[in-house]
């Protein structure tokens, strides 16, 4: 079967993928050749390529996470030409294409890189830190049951749109990847701004700003300097001002807490 | 075996009132003596983990993926249902029951598809208070539009990514109890057996999979949140990693396992491109509301199309058939996703199908932009499109999309009660694991409707009625039944890794992928069904004797993990095909090419079918058991499903 674009031609690639047996192995980038390879293939389809091949002259295959393949569910985490989630803007990895690459390229594929992610095995790195800063205060601390009806709390549309862009985060990690200091300041902020911004979460506004930055800073992420590389390689577009609202939060925070 | 639903006695409406009255409570200083297993965390499991951690109980949560927010219900676009007639168009909790028991094809219980109706206005107060953002007018209310089939507007939506932004609220409340310590949170771990102690399921067994340590579990009760088994058909629209290894291991264990053929096969998703294709993608079918499907009135027209001898825009209004609105002129491009999908395979068949494979129809917005205007349109879809822009590289302002059909959701599941007990005692199956609500067929926008009222508003209520009535002593983990269940784990694993045949387990799940799709997909006949018996049994008995899995068990090992998802499935699509070769009708997802209509629809026979099959396991290989809870419709009038 031909895909959409019948005139494009198979390509043969050089991978170089990182290596690490697991958390405590030392690791390395080893080269292999791909070829056939189509230019409507997914780049984890390309992937699959090389781990059947691999999988049938009995070496191990690469491992590497992914999962729903629809770029939501933000499994897909490979740093691809020293960028996360490789060349297209705003786009996945599990929904980056081969028709971005050209016959004849070689294609470098490592894991996100980062103190506070260490690697478990190859391309697939422990971001359990995220959760933790999540559980840390990222909710409404509600209940199930004994609400109020969902009408009765109107939101202005504008407010809601703007909550909306900070909770579309996917929760990848490619903005701490694309930061020199491996910060993790634009993740934290998209779920601060979110729900300072509802009415349902101002309630919890302080305690929550002071205490996902304070388990983001535990976890071992880097500071922020401001060079703006996690918007620029967010695959959703997470804006940066989002960053700006987490520090009128934590200061407004800090100004008023006991812990001042 | 006598199944009994235990449906509460009374009148629809009031059965679920009642019954919450009358179960069992757990007194809340008792409820910390009491430990739940909660398995999957999706929707039904995050939001039934997070509800056990507030009222008190012991909770541990287990999720195969790295984080709870990845599991597949963060896929799900179009929305969510609820009647609560924010639209004041006519809707009514029993308007939604009727719906969804009538789309279901009369398949479903009633009284469980009454309750799910009922709580469904909980669950957007529940998820607006834990701000979840829907959308929402500019007067600062929720908006709301009809989705699959409705009509009524009574879907709440979050642009195209309702089911992420639910799963995140889900996610947050599951977080919350995690940070207080009731819930206990088990990512990158697989359930791979269940254990069970006089008679009653008491934990389960695990695979850690960073490290491979198989590791036991010990609890009151346990809950499967663990999805669908769309995946046995390799291609669907499922997340790579969903599975059906929890519910099939717990049937093996003596849960029965319900309707496994009603499986849904999705109208609106991209085509195939090649056979390195891993997975499909679902495109919204919200975008049937203003894209109109059509091929081209002739074989010839096709043809020409199909070898670039013409494009799509040469071809004149009078030369396309816009087949769904022609066929059912009230519902048109809105009809049932079964109705919607049998439908644009009947135009491939008739050779009318576009794109180089010829498997593919037209979904058409040029009419909705001319009408809107493109902003409009990049409102409502722009996510959409730009999806379908990213994996086609075509532009679907400019040309229209094509799509075809893709398995995409499983109505079968375990067999549960009115209280979402499977047939063994103490084991819970919610959302899209169990069976109950959405009989051959289910409407759009209400499998996040399903699992978020399972976990929420049904089990928490259920399972204390259960925990009440048995004492609160707990099991170790070395009684001899986890023993026996730890070495049955290793056994499999051992098994597998030491085959080291020349097949690969993608090979084998694509080859039953193929099987699943041309004999027990959208149209089914009962030679093909014996075929593909016959098929998968040669496949099974080939891949415990050639399948290739490499490295060990302790070890991150995906080969390995997918070694036993594929193994389960090659049980499961057997009792896929006995299920539908046994089931001498045509309901919803479940179309047998014998028992239609003059026109091609669906024939139900009511008098011999309608019922629901439950099927026992017997042993590998073994004709399974068959056992029937017999449906009764006392607020329904059966009918003939039509959209025209």
């Amino acid at each position: 079967m031909a895909g959409s674009n019948p005139n494009a031609k198979p390509m043969d690639l050089t991978l170089k993928v990182w290596r690490q047996k697991n958390k405590d192995a030392a690791g390395q980038l080893v080269t292999y050749p791909v070829k056939g390879i189509s230019p409507d293939m997914s780049f984890l389809e390309m992937m699959d390529v090389l781990n059947e091949n691999l999988l049938r002259s009995g070496e191990d295959p690469i491992a590497f996470d992914h999962d729903c393949r629809e770029g939501i569910c933000g499994a897909c985490s490979l740093h691809i030409n020293g960028r996360p989630h490789g060349p297209e803007r705003g786009t996945t990895t599990c929904q980056l294409h081969m028709r971005h690459f050209k016959d004849g390229d070689t294609i470098t594929i490592e894991p996100w890189r980062a103190a506070a992610f260490p690697v478990h095995k190859d391309l697939v790195v422990d971001r359990s830190a995220f959760d933790r800063i999540q559980q840390a205060g990222g909710y409404v601390s509600v209940n199930t049951g004994g609400v109020p009806d969902a009408n009765e709390i109107p939101i202005p549309k504008t407010i809601a749109d703007k909550a909306f862009d900070a909770a579309t985060c996917i929760q990848c990690g490619a903005c701490v990847a694309a930061c020199k200091n491996a910060s993790a300041i634009l993740f934290v902020s998209a779920k601060v701004s979110q729900l300072a911004l509802l009415p349902q979460g101002k309630v919890e506004r302080q305690t929550r700003v002071e205490n996902m930055v304070a388990q983001m800073e535990i976890e071992g992420f880097g500071a922020c300097s401001n060079t703006g590389a996690c918007a620029a390689e967010c695959p959703v577009g997470i804006s940066l001002e989002n960053i700006n609202m987490l520090r009128r939060e934590y200061i407004s925070a800090k100004a008023t807490s006991e812990n001042f | 075996m006598i199944l009994d639903s235990n449906i509460p006695e009374g009148p629809l409406a009031e059965k679920w009132d009642k019954h919450k009255f009358n179960v069992k409570l757990v007194n809340p200083a008792n409820k910390r003596k009491y430990d739940i297993i909660v398995v999957g965390t999706g929707l039904a499991g995050a939001s039934a983990a997070a509800t056990f951690g507030e009222l008190g109980y012991n909770v541990k949560a287990f999720c195969f993926q790295d984080s709870p927010r990845r599991a597949h219900s963060i896929a799900a676009q179009g929305g969510i249902n609820a009647a609560k007639n924010y639209q004041n168009d006519g809707d009514s909790v029993f308007r939604l029951f009727y719906d969804t028991v009538k789309g279901g094809d009369y398949r479903a219980r009633e009284a469980n598809v009454y309750r799910l109706a009922q709580v469904s206005v909980d669950i957007i107060d529940q998820c607006v208070a834990q701000g979840v953002p829907f959308a929402r007018e500019y007067g600062g209310l929720l908006a709301n539009r009809s989705f699959g089939g409705a009509q009524v507007s009574r879907t709440f939506y979050a642009r195209g990514q309702t089911g992420q932004q639910l799963l995140l609220g889900a996610y947050s409340a599951l977080n919350r109890q995690i940070a207080y310590g009731k819930v206990k949170m088990y990512p990158r771990t697989e359930m791979l057996d269940l254990v069970m102690v006089d008679g009653k399921a008491r934990g389960i067994v695990v695979r850690n999979l960073i490290t491979g340590k198989v590791e036991s579990h010990s609890a009151h009760a346990v809950v499967l949140a663990t999805g669908g088994y769309g995946n046995v058909f390799f291609l669907s629209t499922n997340a790579m990693g969903s599975n059906a290894t929890a519910a099939w291991r717990a049937h093996r264990r003596g849960a029965l396992f319900a309707n496994p053929c009603f499986t849904q096969i999705h109208p609106t998703c991209i085509p195939v491109s090649g056979d390195y294709q891993s997975k499909l993608t679902l495109m919204s079918e919200s975008l049937r509301n203003d894209g109109r499907v059509w091929v081209p009135k002739t074989v010839e027209t096709a043809q020409r199309l199909r070898k670039g001898e013409i494009t799509v825009n040469d071809i004149k209004e009078e030369d396309r058939d816009y087949y769904l609105e022609r066929k059912y002129p009230a519902f048109g491009n809105l009809v049932p996703r079964d109705v919607a999908s049998r439908n644009a395979k009947l135009m491939c068949d008739e050779g009318r199908g576009v794109g180089a494979s010829g498997l593919a129809v037209f979904l058409d917005f040029a009419d909705a932009i001319k009408r809107e205007g493109q902003p409009a349109i990049a409102a409502k879809y722009g996510n959409l499109f730009d999806m379908y822009a990213k994996i086609t590289d075509e532009n679907p302002y400019e040309k229209p999309m094509r799509i075809y059909p893709a398995v995409h959701y499983t109505m079968g599941g375990l067999w549960v009660d009115y209280n979402l007990m499977t047939t063994i005692p103490g084991l819970y199956a919610t959302g899209e694991c169990n069976f109950s609500d959405h009989g051959a067929n289910r409407l759009g926008a209400s499998a996040l409707m399903q699992g978020l009222a399972d976990g929420y508003f049904v089990v928490p209520y259920t399972i204390g009625d259960y925990l009440a009535k048995m004492p609160n002593e707990r099991i170790s983990t070395e009684h001899p039944a986890f023993k026996e269940a730890e070495q049955n784990v290793m056994a499999i694993t051992n098994k597998l890794l030491s085959i080291q045949g020349t097949r690969t387990v993608d090979d084998f799940h694509k080859a039953l992928g193929l099987i699943m799709w041309d004999y027990c997909g959208m149209a089914r006949n009962a030679e093909g069904l014996r075929f593909a018996k016959a098929e998968i049994r040669k496949l099974r008995d080939e891949f415990w004797r050639d399948v290739k899995v490499t490295g060990v068990n302790e070890e991150l090992n995906q080969t390995l993990e997918k070694a036993h998802r594929v193994a389960d499935f090659l049980e499961l699509g057997e009792l896929m095909v006995d299920d539908a070769l046994h089931r001498e009708e045509s309901c919803g997802g479940h179309f047998r090419e014998e028992y239609q209509t003059p026109e091609n629809e669906a024939l139900r026979d009511d008098e011999n079918f309608a019922y629901v099959a439950a099927w026992e396991f017997t042993g590998t290989g073994n004709q399974p058991m068959l056992h029937k809870e017999d449906l009764k419709f006392e607020n329904v009038k059966l009918t003939q499903r039509s959209y025209k």
